[in-house]
């Protein structure tokens, strides 16, 4: 029973990852028809956002060591640190969601610019066209992400505040023993936030009335005189601000590494295809149910009796799916069909 | 509306199996001046030729794109691997076995991929394939040995081999073509006489009644069904021919090389395979082949590429130049050959979506006075639902 527990929270936090990547896939799917497999490296720049603060927060000078009396000891510390210890110290413990405040602005002049220079060229191409463009972006990104990074992981702490563990246990009456990282919970509620956020934002707004509007059917709202186009871009930029969020504070969980992309990736349009192109709530569903579903499937009771099924579930409820109904769980009539 | 599509004559055919056959056969002579005519590189020229070739035949000619083939590379790969293990080194039945078992797991991934169309049949192939690798890696290891990938060893039973009393040597046998070692240069041969007869079937199917039914399909496939025709024996036989062309050259690969790894299965391998055909040209025949051949020439000089042979390269240029262009020009080559197959990925699908063979049409166009006839549209793939 704690296990499963702690399965069903670990399969939501994957999920949620998935779910966030697959709503700005859907996002773009729906509104601009493009597939764009470079979705997975907006993923990716964004948790090296939260990298790249780190490293500049973290420039070092070296400072006299007061512990060691042996010897003349010296030890790095951050500039921010030596020179405010409080602030200086505070910022840099906090430097992951510190990073958002830099992953938005640059996330958004990435879509934006993605979407300007090559993505607009490519509305009317056939989607094998989107996908092998879009593609070969993905893996020039991660190249020299690669280059510039290295191709380690570079692991990231959560901030020291949420470095232990959520007694959940007891919340739920299931026991004391039973607790679950802070920075994952954290994680869940902060995906929540954003997927309310868009939900919302496409609910309330008359940009958003617009957005949905031309997802149904574009061609009426250009017959309407509602110039969409425009919009598309911003809708874009949108979509990689949500991937990009979701890569900045995934980092703790997962060190950043140049091909997370990739691997990203294929899971999330697996998720966007179960959900059902062009459905938002579809999207997100079938992220938390496939990633719930991972979980399960790697819990050592389930992998001894049937090995290995940890790594291919998923990609075998997609193919039961799409047999089954073909438009995946939420699909509309029509989409991805023209 | 007129179209300027004329079907290539019988005797042009031939002409071109001809110059084809004779280009491949004499490349040892005329890639000299490229510096490729060493024949691993040869080899992996033939090989990724007859992969791409099969390509075509799904995607020029159905329009399907199918990120799985990479899946089929390696089944056919294992099969012929464990062909040498089991019965015998010479080659001809691991191709056989090859051929046969790819075409079996296509027809199983076929059967069920293709009940979609478009991008789900995309993404249901890439699933396929990823679950292929990731079985490959992990559960099926007692017959594909995991990450350190299947290899010969002395102690393989090889039954036919001990039953004609071929003597078991010291060392490791190579694989053989009844008594011809199948490595160097005589496996390059090997290699260029099935890519010449691989092609030559290829010819024959797209300009056969079944492999115009194909282009029906990739023009209008609803059409197709409205006037009769069932639509999905055509498709999955195209996916299958497709597939035993890539068993084909995955066991082509474990011959000139026996040993099978995982990695091949990946679907990044099939998104290469899917850029030699582009770059070549889609739908023409020669096309893939030169786009295999370039791919693989291209990874081969610019990977093999240091920073010594850079800065030997740039000599020429003023100290402070040297060093900035050593830098810049040095992300694209050694390690950062990636960058250089997406960045033509890239250029590729965004100036010249026909690949070379279009170029080769419009340089010909502005050559020749003739007819300028509008070109035909390039066929963009109508999926088959509707509703």
């Amino acid at each position: 029973m704690d296990a499963i527990f702690l399965q069903v929270l670990n399969g939501l936090d994957k999920g949620a990852a998935y779910a966030l990547i697959a709503l700005g896939l859907t996002l773009v799917f729906g509104t601009l028809g493009v597939v764009n497999f470079a979705h997975g490296a907006l993923f990716m720049i964004g948790a090296f956002c939260a990298v790249t603060l780190e490293k500049v927060l973290t420039i070092s000078t070296k400072v006299k060591d007061e512990s060691i009396t042996f010897f003349d000891a010296y030890k790095e510390v951050p500039i921010l640190e030596a020179k405010f210890p409080v602030v200086g110290g505070f910022i840099v413990d906090w430097s992951v969601p510190f990073a958002i405040l830099l992953a938005v602005p640059v996330m958004l002049i990435v879509g934006l610019v993605m979407e300007r220079g090559l993505i607009r060229h490519f509305y009317n191409r056939p989607h094998a066209d989107q996908i092998l463009v879009t593609f070969g972006l993905a893996i020039i990104l991660q190249e020299v992400i690669r280059h510039y990074f290295g191709a380690n992981p570079i692991p990231q702490l959560a901030p020291d505040a949420f470095a232990g563990a959520a007694p959940v246990g007891e919340l739920f009456g299931l026991g004391k023993s039973i607790v679950y990282p802070w920075w994952r919970l954290i994680y869940l509620a902060f995906a929540a936030l954003i997927i309310g956020a868009v939900f919302a934002f496409l609910q309330f707004t008359t940009f958003g009335m617009v957005v949905r509007a031309g997802m149904q059917d574009r061609e009426t709202v250009g017959l309407l005189g509602i110039n969409i186009q425009r919009r598309f871009t911003i809708v874009f930029g949108l979509a990689a601000v949500v991937a990009g969020l979701a890569g900045v504070m995934y980092t703790p969980i997962l060190p950043p590494n140049y091909h997370m992309g990739m691997d990203f990736l294929v899971l999330s349009f697996v998720v966007v295809v179960v959900g059902g192109m062009g459905s938002l709530g579809g999207a997100v569903l079938a992220g938390f149910l496939l990633g719930i579903l991972q979980s399960f499937a790697s819990m050592t009771e389930v992998k001894s009796i049937v090995p290995g099924i940890d790594q291919i579930i998923i990609y075998l409820v997609a193919v039961v799916v799409l047999l089954v109904r073909p438009r995946g769980l939420m699909g509309r009539k029509g989409v991805m069909e023209d | 509306m007129s179209t300027h599509v004329r079907t290539p004559s019988a005797t042009a055919d031939w002409i071109l199996m001809v110059l084809f056959a004779a280009a491949i056969l004499t490349m040892p002579w005329w890639l000299a001046p490229f510096g490729a005519n060493y024949p691993d590189l040869m080899q992996k020229f033939a090989i990724y030729g007859v992969f791409a070739v099969g390509f075509n035949l799904l995607f020029g000619l159905t329009g399907y794109l199918s990120f799985g083939h990479a899946a089929f590379l390696g089944v056919g790969s294992y099969t012929a691997v464990w062909c040498f293990k089991l019965l015998t080194m010479n080659v001809l039945p691991a191709l056989a076995a090859s051929i046969v078992v790819a075409g079996v797991f296509a027809f199983l991934i076929g059967f069920v991929s293709l009940r979609r169309s478009g991008i789900y049949f995309s993404i249901l192939t890439l699933a396929f394939a990823q679950m292929s690798y990731n079985l490959a890696y992990s559960v099926l290891t007692p017959i594909t040995n995991g990450e350190t990938g299947l290899q010969l060893s002395l102690s393989d039973p090889r039954v036919v081999d001990a039953a004609l009393g071929t003597e078991a040597g010291r060392s490791l046998p190579s694989t053989t073509l009844f008594g011809i070692k199948m490595s160097g240069i005589s496996g390059f041969y090997f290699c260029a006489v099935v890519l010449i007869i691989a092609f030559f079937i290829a010819l024959r199917i797209t300009r056969s009644p079944f492999g115009m039914m194909l282009k029906a399909i990739k023009s209008n496939q609803t059409r197709m069904k409205y006037t009769g025709f069932d639509t999905r024996p055509y498709l999955i036989w195209a996916f299958v021919i497709s597939g035993m062309y890539a068993g084909l050259a995955g066991a082509l690969l474990s011959i000139t090389d026996p040993l099978a790894g995982a990695e091949r299965m990946q679907w990044t391998a099939s998104g290469e395979v899917v850029l030699m055909t582009i770059l070549g040209g889609v739908g023409t025949m020669i096309g893939p082949v030169l786009g295999a051949a370039l791919i693989k020439y291209l990874e081969n000089i610019f990977s093999a590429i240091n920073n010594q042979d850079l800065t030997r390269m740039l000599s020429f240029l003023p100290e402070g130049l040297q060093d900035f262009a050593i830098s810049t020009v040095g992300l694209f080559v050694g390690d950062g050959w990636h960058l250089t197959l997406g960045l033509i990925f890239m250029i590729v699908v965004i100036f010249l979506p026909g690949g070379i063979m279009e170029g080769v049409r419009r340089i010909g166009r502005l050559f020749s006075r003739g007819d300028r006839g509008s070109p035909a549209p390039r066929a963009h793939p109508m999926p088959a639902e509707q509703s």
